[in-house]
């Protein structure tokens, strides 16, 4: 589904991806984790195509398209979809007109017509269970005044409305609460299926205990060091990152 | 002085009062106010940069032409299809170049109402009574300039108690080849009781240079309410300088919404509004979304000088390449005007790195037990909101629609006709610069 090569991308001309390989098929799960500073959330935003980070080299393909000619909204409309780690709160923006314009544009890419009123509302009620999102909070205006953990559940609802191809979630845990991050992780399970595919950014372990990856990668100084299955995040959980870096690190002055 | 004179617009207006060129029969009382204000313009001349006011406001480059003064080919044809708002019934009424033209407009023959070409009636007792007594007051020189000249505009009477089924629609058109000065005079006057609501569409229809020099008096007596809606919409070629005077009585609510689109190269409005009374209402709302190199300037006075009163002002100014816009939000509470009301916002979005905003909020409070409080923000577009709807799959275009529309929201939502306020939407939409 998604197949990275050899990807090199920087920010403020300050080199942070630097050949980052990785392969995701339909059905998986893959966990990336890494030290701060590691490139993950790079990684995500250069996936989504955020203006600010500059590809060096490198292709990405999703479903055979090559994501990183398309314009962001274009990688929405083909199936890509990145859960922020910092949602952005837009005051006069109601949520449930912002996914109606989403649903319907994406639908508009693949030449669908808009979706039926009834239809709509009755996937909006159908997800919202899925995540518990409160429905008060659908009608506000998005994001606005949300606490961090009504935020990740909006990422999720969201992502739920849209059914992407693939999903990255990007540190979706970091701020949560142990309550917030079962309802989350529990929504997330829901929707995996074998047609889509999930790449879960994390720094901690913990995630992954509620959303079980099939592989877990490490990425660090830009690159994927090490893959394993989910055992890998239990070994890093216990020695740390450091047991890495210093072989990386040992090996690079090599 | 010396710019003043050498002016040519200001030579021309001079010479030709002064070669007695302007000869009216009309009510004493009005060529004595005539006189007067004509003096009063002839000492000042246009305002200057110096004068605190008008100091990013530079009538420079449009007095520094000849105009002019008068229709070369009234009675002509004008395409009105500009000023139309989907799904709206109204009264039209429509001015081309300041003159009231009844072959153009709606016949209206509803028991309570009346409207004039102001030029016809000017012994009318309300004339009499009202005419030149609020705006010339103010402290601006057009005033005195429009009172000295004006040769046309309306009068608006809505009869005791009388509620108007329908919105009254004035559709202002600029229409010339030559470049044309004109001044328009216009008196609206409620009586106790009376409702209506009273639409003012500016178009171009034309490709000649427009100076528009308009001024209105508006009177609500007791417990009457007007919604007044400003809807800018005309051509770069157009221009305008407007005054409008609003005097309001007891328990008398008065709702002004100003919106200002592209187009019109330059814009100065001043609405000053007079809460006389105790339990007087006023909100004054304000949407002005510029381009291009388009100056708009939106000066605003509310004037508290009886207790109990509220007044609620809102202005938001959204700027895209090299324009302009300009607010100044006056608030007064007298000594008198005690247990106030008084709330004003102005929130700025500049769209581009050349365009500017110059805002200033002036609170001038007297009494002591009054609740007042004002805010203003500027910001830039915000790209991270931009790229989550992107990400999202909304193209970039209605992306920034959305976010435009969102940052208008608070005073869109406050327009009191539905009609409008989509067509106010959709005016937003079409004037938002692509990429």
């Amino acid at each position: 589904m998604l197949s990275i090569k050899n990807l090199q991308a920087s920010v403020d001309d300050k080199q942070i991806l630097k050949g980052l390989n990785l392969e995701v098929k339909a059905g998986e799960v893959h966990a990336i984790m890494g030290p701060n500073g590691s490139g993950k959330s790079t990684l995500a935003s250069v996936l989504a195509g955020r203006e600010a980070y500059e590809v060096d080299g490198g292709e990405v393909l999703l479903e055979g398209k090559d994501l990183l000619e398309l314009s962001p909204e274009d990688r929405a409309r083909e199936g890509l979809f990145l859960a922020f780690q910092y949602p952005v709160e837009i005051p006069g923006v109601s949520n449930i007109n912002f996914l109606k314009t989403a649903v319907n544009e994406i639908r508009a890419y693949k030449g669908l017509p808009p979706m039926e009123a009834k239809e709509f509302l009755k996937r909006v009620k159908e997800k919202q269970q899925l995540v518990e999102f409160d429905a008060k909070l659908a009608n506000r205006s998005l994001n606005e005044g949300f606490s961090g953990g009504e935020k990740k559940r909006n990422e999720i609802f969201q992502l739920a409305m849209l059914e992407p191809k693939l999903s990255i979630l990007d540190e979706t845990d970091s701020g949560l609460d142990i309550d917030a991050l079962r309802i989350v992780a529990n929504g997330v399970n829901q929707l995996r299926s074998k047609e889509n595919a999930f790449i879960v950014i994390t720094h901690y372990q913990r995630l992954l205990e509620y959303i079980v990856p099939d592989y877990v990668h490490v990425l660090y100084k830009g690159r994927i060091v090490k893959s394993g299955t989910k055992e890998l995040a239990l070994e890093l959980e216990e020695k740390g990152y450091d047991w890495l870096k210093e072989n990386i690190d040992a090996e690079e002055t090599v | 002085m010396i710019t003043q004179i050498s002016s040519s617009l200001y030579q021309q207006l001079i010479d030709v009062y002064s070669d007695g060129l302007i000869s009216r029969s009309e009510p004493e009382q009005i060529a004595a106010m005539r006189k007067e204000a004509f003096i009063r313009f002839k000492e000042t001349g246009f305002p200057t940069l110096k004068m605190e006011d008008w100091k990013y406001t530079n009538l420079q480059p449009l007095i520094n032409q000849s105009y002019s003064l008068a229709d070369n080919v009234p009675g002509k044809t004008v395409d009105l299809e500009k000023a139309a708002i989907d799904g709206l019934d109204t009264y039209r009424v429509v001015l081309v170049n300041g003159q009231y033209r009844p072959d153009l407009s709606d016949t209206i023959a509803v028991s309570g109402l009346s409207i004039h070409a102001i030029d016809q009636v000017l012994e009318h007792q309300l004339l009499l009574k009202h005419l030149g007594q609020y705006a010339d007051k103010a402290d601006n020189p057009l005033v005195a300039l429009n009172t000295a000249f004006f040769e046309s505009g309306l009068f608006i009477h809505v009869d005791k108690n009388v509620v108007l089924a329908k919105s009254i629609h004035l559709i202002h058109v600029t229409s010339t080849k030559e470049p044309l000065f004109y001044q328009t005079r216009n008196l609206f006057v409620l009586d106790a009781g009376a409702e209506a609501e009273i639409i003012e569409s500016f178009i171009t229809d034309g490709d000649g240079v427009g100076l528009s020099n308009t001024v209105s008096e508006i009177v609500l007596e007791e417990n009457a309410h007007l919604q007044h809606y400003y809807l800018q919409t005309a051509m770069e070629q157009s221009h305008y300088l407007n005054h409008t005077e609003i005097q309001q009585a007891k328990h008398s609510l008065y709702n002004n919404y100003n919106c200002s689109f592209p187009g019109a190269k330059f814009i100065r409005n001043n609405i000053h509004v007079r809460l006389n009374d105790s339990s007087v209402e006023s909100h004054l709302y304000g949407i002005t979304l510029t381009a291009g190199r388009q100056f708009v300037d939106n000066h605003t006075i509310v004037d508290h000088r009886m207790p109990y009163c509220e007044s609620y002002e809102w202005y938001k100014n959204i700027t895209q390449d090299a324009s302009v816009a300009v607010f100044n939000g006056k608030i007064y509470v007298r000594e008198d005007a005690q247990k106030t009301n008084a709330f004003q916002q102005n929130n700025n979005l500049l769209m581009s790195d050349q365009s500017a905003v110059y805002t200033k909020p002036q609170l001038e409070i007297f009494a002591d037990d009054v609740k007042c409080s004002h805010g203003c923000t500027m910001g830039q577009f915000d790209d991270d909101a931009l790229f989550y709807l992107q990400a999202r799959g909304i193209g970039e275009a209605s992306a920034r629609v959305l976010l435009v529309h969102a940052f208008a929201f608070d005073v869109t939502e406050k327009f009191d006709n539905m009609h409008i306020r989509a067509y106010v939407d959709r005016l937003i939409e079409k004037g938002l610069v692509v990429g």
